[in-house]
């Protein structure tokens, strides 16, 4: 068991491993719900050395034992098993997906009209947060000093008004139009910094590029309600989308959200028989008992589903505490990816590790 | 076949169903709030005034003479108010509200009066008609019945500019929303048995009547009684003035008190007193007063003028109580009846009157306070009038012999309205009235914020008084005035704000209503001894603090008129209640009581059955059928002592089965609905009853900070500043009061997913831990407008821009363009202003300077010109009003805690640039 024990930051406190005495390895890796070390770390590996207590991360039993197994997976969310990894390494893939793996999203407004009810900073805004369905790698950073170009922008435009004398109309997302040649404005007169005449340069058309030809730039959801006219208003404008991260703004999170839970583990402490073991079962509402018979009328229950279980403690609730713990198994993480729609989830999770590996050669650079 | 299969069968199950008994009476609140609206007091009491109160100033003042030739005159034959209307180049036009909100006019229609007069300069003085002359301009309350939104639907307020929402009730002043805020005041004409600041039992009357207003107190000093008022230099004897007012006979007095002997010791050092001085008669204490009346100053001076005290003790001692051909008789008996309950509170001091009980209260409205003004103005414009036309006359100037020519001349009244309605200063010298913040601009912060302050009323006390009686809540406001909304600090518990069905009564005619109570057997006091009046086996009839008579029928009296007003005989709002204490029933029809409607129940059984609810869902009834039908009545405060209410319909069971105590035969009226009598403000709080209670007092205060919509205009107005949000939205939970005051179409504020985590940790006391990506989606953010004025002179000029610094956002009218973006220093109106505003014969560049307005702002905020309105003031200068919008997101470590508001407010204010900001803030918390 101790080999299973994934390192860097094992649970539970010393006093813990005292007060447990034999049972070091169980506790630590299943804390009883209720006890507030959960995740707990202690940072420094060898913080039990004393008790035989090896927590460094060994890399070969790593490899042996991490595990990952697919659940779920449609276009837009995921849900897999991450076994044999600390939470710290666990948060950081989450941590990681939300905030720091790029896509596309709107940033640049520029508005030619707006008479609707909505004004121009709310709608730039709306805009910004539709997700857009363009592959980012295949894009470049705008940095401050780059000139916009078919590497590094994306220009959308938007033309709606409501006839005069007419009913209202809902501008939705679908209305936004793809122009691969750029920008279609001039440079404004009373601005004439440089020699660039329009917003973007291109140098050639995007719909030239192979990977852009085959999958043409397009907002995610179609139905996306950006505002609503009036008769006789209207909305020109041209909306520029750059590539950036979910740290900068939620707009550039790849994902809806990413989240884990640790695998529950729910023990019986006694055999619980007959009534007992009926009404545990009907105790909770996510059916993680079974009732097993026995024979001669004899029955006894059984856990058959601990995944499902919600931790809600019914079944402990009045007495139940010395039939039931409730655990959690440390290194078990059910991972959930739901992808906003740039990037399939799983492409997303791969993108994280990329990322994270990054980050790791950027230290050992810096520290050899 | 069907039926006759049915018929014998008894379906026992339905037998058995215990009785349904109580009827969702809930239906019947928002039909009540369909005929009133929320503040239909304020409407109620303009709307009398236009329609009545006006008439009636007019009527008492309607002739002006000329001192020096009786044939000279002017007789207002009527008068009436038209439809708000503006002049603009001489021509009359419809104006809407919106418009004078806009264009920073006041909503005002002409006061048209209809005369008979004679013309000075022809010699035969023939009588001329003028009809349709107008004196003036009247300020007219929003959805009055002048008012051009009166009776329009919701497509129709919406082409006039008007939110359907808004509930109108306040003024547009010089383009400035005015609210006349509800005045608390004692009770006038009543009776009131108190102690003084010197702990001395005093009974005083404030009596007011058209003609004057006077107080006069009676109270004991060293066992003796004297009387104080103003025009006696010092207190006088109380047997003095009674025999002034031709009772001689000592015996004769003490029978009007009553035959207990008690009274009679009690008055004995009074009588000895005045046989002291050796008054004895009628002449000889009138003689006596004589010498007392005038001012301190004028007693000494020894100028003693004839006949002053009778017309003091005609005109202003007791001045509500009327004397008709020299017969002080009513006064007599009025005075013995005071008297007499002040000697039963020395007696026993149970029967004290307590100045708090909201039954001893009225309330002052908008339609009074206006009425008052109105009556100055007029009075004034037209002694001024006549003052101009008696001084022609003797220059015998005859061409200014000209009554309607001085008064259109010369008319206060269009001025002098608007100006105590815009400033809030009622300074009115002739009724002895300065009072200031009458009238407050409405609050716009919130739809809650504009409600909550029409329904506030201000209070009678100065808030400095360190007292703790008017502030405690009294149990007689229970569904009259909100038990939770008051602010916090020094006003506490003296501001108050209305329940939601609390109706303020208006005046009411009061003749018919006297002639009633006569035919069905009250007995005039002229016919009666002395000695009958306190008899044990009758009431007194006191009516509007009236001694009417007495009724050897108390209980019938009252039932009999109680039904008159229940068939609509009588005025709904007329109250009849038995006082068995002091054994008087009281009748009262006057303005300014606070009531409420109650449900008449039959020995404790509700006249509201299931099929009136029917057809008040199905819309064939409505509110006011209710009441015509009997089944519903207004209760004033003092009535309401005769009644037994209960919350719900009786149960004879309670919840834990035990017999309920209450006898169900007692029970007079059923409640309504019960959360009605929380206020606007308190009915927002869901679950209220299971909050400790000063946090429902808190939360009244807080809703009107709560940012979102403000109204359905909102993005068409142009306030000095206005905060919205971006994303509003309506609450999750509801309750019936949101519903009712349309809260839920106006939301304010947004549904927060909340996780409490409260073991330790981000331990700070109203603190909480947002999600930034929630902010970065548009959780909170909100939008702020302000309004930046520029008034163009007639001399200046606003001109095109060449290609200048600070000048890139201006069109070419000189003007700034709707959504550009607007940085510090820009300049957003191009003027310039001659060097020399005399010199306009030359109009070259030179003699112009720059007079632009520049925006000042905060760098590195990206504000954005909203919108650009150009109107012509009532100068008929060019005012130009830019909108200036700011969309901000929440930002960290904004400091939100009240102390450190405090704090921060004054540190910023020693940091140079930023006092601004700490004034501010500071002026923020005052308006809270
Ligand atoms: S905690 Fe809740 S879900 Fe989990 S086993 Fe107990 S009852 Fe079932």
């Amino acid at each position: 068991m101790s080999r299973r024990v994934p390192g860097v930051g094992v649970v539970g406190g010393a006093e813990d491993f005292l007060d447990a005495g034999g049972g070091v390895e169980d506790d630590a890796l299943s804390p009883t719900v209720g006890d507030e070390q959960e995740t707990e770390g202690v940072s420094y590996s060898g913080a039990y050395a004393a008790m035989g207590v090896d927590n460094s991360l060994q890399l070969d039993s790593f490899c042996k034992n991490f595990k990952v197994v697919v659940n779920k997976l449609s276009e837009d969310e995921m849900e897999f098993d991450m076994i044999g990894i600390d939470a710290a390494l666990a948060n950081a893939f989450r941590r990681i997906l939300i905030a720091e793996v790029p896509t596309m999203a709107i940033e640049k407004v520029f508005f030619l009209d707006n008479t609707s009810v909505i004004n121009d900073e709310v709608l730039a805004h709306r805009l910004g947060l539709i997700p857009l369905a363009v592959d980012p790698r295949l894009f470049d950073d705008l940095s401050e000093n780059d000139v916009p170009n078919e590497r590094n922008t994306l220009v959308f435009k938007l033309e709606v008004s409501c006839e005069k004398g007419g009913p209202r109309r809902t501008v939705k997302s679908d209305q936004l139009k793809w122009l691969p040649n750029g920008s279609e404005l001039p440079m404004e007169l009373r601005n004439p910094s440089g020699n660039q005449k329009g917003y973007t340069s291109f140098s050639c058309s995007q719909a030239s590029l192979p990977e852009l030809s085959k999958n043409p730039p397009r907002v995610k959801h179609g139905d996306i309600i950006i505002s609503k006219l009036g008769p006789g208003q209207a909305i020109e404008l041209e909306a520029h989308a750059v590539k950036g991260i979910g740290k900068t703004h939620a707009k550039w999170s790849p994902v809806s959200t990413a989240w884990y839970r640790m695998l529950p583990e729910v023990v019986l402490l006694k055999e619980v028989r007959n009534e007992d073991a009926e009404g545990l079962a009907a105790k909770c509402p996510t059916k993680v008992f079974d009732i097993e018979d026995m024979g001669k009328g004899e029955k006894r229950a059984v856990v058959v589903n601990p995944r499902a279980c919600t931790l809600c403690r019914e079944c402990i609730r009045g007495g139940g505490e010395d039939l039931v713990e409730l655990r959690r198994v440390k290194d078990h993480f059910i991972f959930t990816i739901e992808s906003a729609g740039a990037l399939p989830p799983e492409v997303l999770f791969t993108e994280a590790v990329k990322i994270l590996e990054g980050k790791c050669e950027r230290v050992i650079s810096e520290l050899s | 076949m069907v039926a006759q299969e049915s018929d014998p069968v008894v379906d026992y199950k339905t037998l058995t169903v215990p009785v349904k008994s109580a009827v969702d009476k809930f239906d019947l609140l928002p039909a009540f709030l369909k005929v009133r609206g929320l503040v239909k007091e304020h409407i109620d009491s303009f709307n009398y005034f236009i329609d009545h109160g006006i008439h009636k100033i007019v009527e008492a003042n309607k002739r002006l003479v000329c001192v020096h030739d009786p044939t000279l005159f002017l007789e207002y034959k009527r008068i009436y108010v038209g439809n708000p209307t503006v002049h603009v180049d001489l021509v009359e036009q419809k104006i809407t509200p919106q418009m004078c909100r806009l264009s920073d006019r006041t909503y005002a229609a002409p006061i048209f009066v209809d005369v008979e007069f004679t013309k000075g300069n022809q010699p035969n003085k023939q009588i001329e008609q003028r009809q349709r002359m107008q004196i003036g301009q009247m300020p007219i309350m929003l959805r009055s019945s002048h008012c051009v939104l009166r009776g329009k639907d919701e497509a129709e307020l919406a082409k006039l500019g008007e939110c359907p929402l808004d509930p109108g009730g306040y003024f547009i002043a010089k383009g400035n929303e005015k609210v006349i805020l509800i005045q608390e005041q004692l009770s006038k004409n009543r009776i009131i048995i108190d102690r003084d600041s010197k702990g001395r039992v005093s009974a005083s009357v404030t009596s007011s009547t058209h003609e004057t207003k006077s107080k006069t107190v009676f109270f004991m000093e060293k066992d003796k009684i004297y009387l104080q008022l103003n025009q006696f230099s010092k207190p006088v004897p109380i047997m003095i003035i009674l025999k002034a007012m031709g009772i001689e006979s000592d015996q004769e007095i003490v029978q009007m008190l009553g035959r207990d002997p008690r009274y009679g010791s009690l008055l004995l050092p009074s009588i000895q007193e005045c046989y002291s001085e050796k008054i004895y008669t009628q002449k000889q204490a009138l003689d006596y007063l004589d010498e007392k009346a005038g001012s301190t100053g004028a007693a000494r001076a020894r100028i003693r003028k004839e006949g002053e005290a009778r017309k003091i003790i005609r005109d202003i001692f007791l001045a509500n109580v009327p004397v008709s051909h020299g017969n002080f008789r009513p006064k007599c008996i009025y005075a013995a009846v005071m008297l007499r309950r002040m000697m039963d509170a020395i007696l026993n001091s149970d029967t004290m009157d307590d100045k708090d009980y909201v039954g001893n209260k009225r309330l002052e409205l908008s339609g009074q306070l206006m009425s008052l003004l109105f009556e100055d103005l007029f009075k004034t414009m037209n002694t001024h009038a006549l003052e101009h036309v008696n001084s022609a006359y003797s220059k015998s100037n005859s061409a200014m012999l000209d009554f309607t020519s001085v008064l259109q001349r010369f008319s206060p009244i269009t001025q002098g309205l608007e100006r105590a309605i815009s400033t809030g200063n009622w300074d009115l010298k002739r009724f002895k009235m300065h009072r200031k913040g009458v009238s407050q601009g409405l609050c716009r912060l919130s739809f809650i914020a504009a409600l909550g302050h029409m329904t506030r009323i201000s209070p009678q006390f100065e808030k400095t008084r360190k007292v703790s009686g008017p502030r405690a809540l009294q149990p007689s406001q229970w569904g009259m005035l909100c038990p939770c909304d008051t602010p916090e600090g020094e006003a506490c518990g003296l501001t108050k704000n209305l329940a939601l069905m609390t109706h303020v009564t208006t005046d009411e005619e009061e003749g018919p209503i006297i002639s009633v109570c006569q035919s069905l057997g009250v007995q005039d006091l002229a016919s009666l001894s002395g000695e009958e009046i306190h008899s044990p086996t009758s009431f007194l009839v006191i009516f509007n603090g009236l001694i009417l008579g007495k009724h050897k029928d108390p209980k019938r009296f009252a039932n009999a008129m109680r039904k008159l007003r229940r068939k609509g005989k009588l005025g709904e709002f007329v109250s009849i209640f038995v006082n068995d204490q002091q054994r008087c029933v009281y009748v009262a029809s006057d303005g300014g009581r606070v009531c409420r409607p109650l449900v008449i129940a039959d020995e404790g059984v509700s006249r509201i059955k299931e099929h009136h609810m029917k057809e008040l869902r199905d819309g064939v009834r409505c509110f006011n059928d209710f009441l015509r039908d009997g089944l519903i009545e207004y209760l004033d405060v003092n009535e309401e002592n005769n009644a037994v209410i209960s919350l719900y319909e009786h149960q004879d069971k309670d919840l834990n089965g035990e017999k309920n105590e209450v006898d169900r035969k007692s029970i007079t009226h059923v409640e309504i609905e019960p959360f009605t009598i929380l206020g606007v403000c308190a009915g927002l709080i869901p679950y209220p009853h299971h909050n400790q209670s000063p946090r429902n007092t808190y939360q009244c205060a807080m809703g009107k900070q709560a940012m979102g919509n403000i109204a359905y205009n909102q993005l068409f107005r142009a306030d000095s500043l206005i905060y919205l949000l971006v994303y509003p939205q309506r609450p999750l939970l509801t309750t019936k009061s949101i519903e009712l005051v349309g809260y839920d179409k106006l939301g304010a504020g947004q549904n927060a997913t909340v996780a409490v985590m409260s073991y330790s940790g981000y331990d700070i006391e109203d603190a909480i831990v947002m999600n930034k990506s929630s902010l970065d989606r548009g959780f909170g953010r909100c939008i702020t407008m302000k309004k930046y004025s520029v008034l163009k002179e007639k001399t200046d000029r606003i001109i095109r821009p060449q290609n200048e610094q600070n000048k890139q956002i201006l069109d070419a009218d000189g003007i700034a363009a709707p959504g550009e973006i607007i940085r510090n220093h820009d300049i957003y109106v191009n003027k310039q202003s001659p060097k020399n505003p005399r010199d306009s014969s030359a109009l070259k560049d030179q003699v112009y300077v720059d007079s632009n307005a520049k925006y000042k702002g905060v760098e590195g905020e990206t504000t954005v010109v909203d919108r650009v309105l150009l109107c012509s003031d009532t100068d008929d200068k060019l005012s130009i009003k830019c909108i200036i919008r700011h969309t901000r997101r929440p930002e960290l470590s904004r400091i939100n805690s009240r102390e450190e508001r405090k704090r921060s407010g004054m540190e910023k204010g020693g940091v140079g640039g930023m006092e601004e900001g700490g004034a501010k803030e500071q002026k923020g918390m005052e308006e809270e």
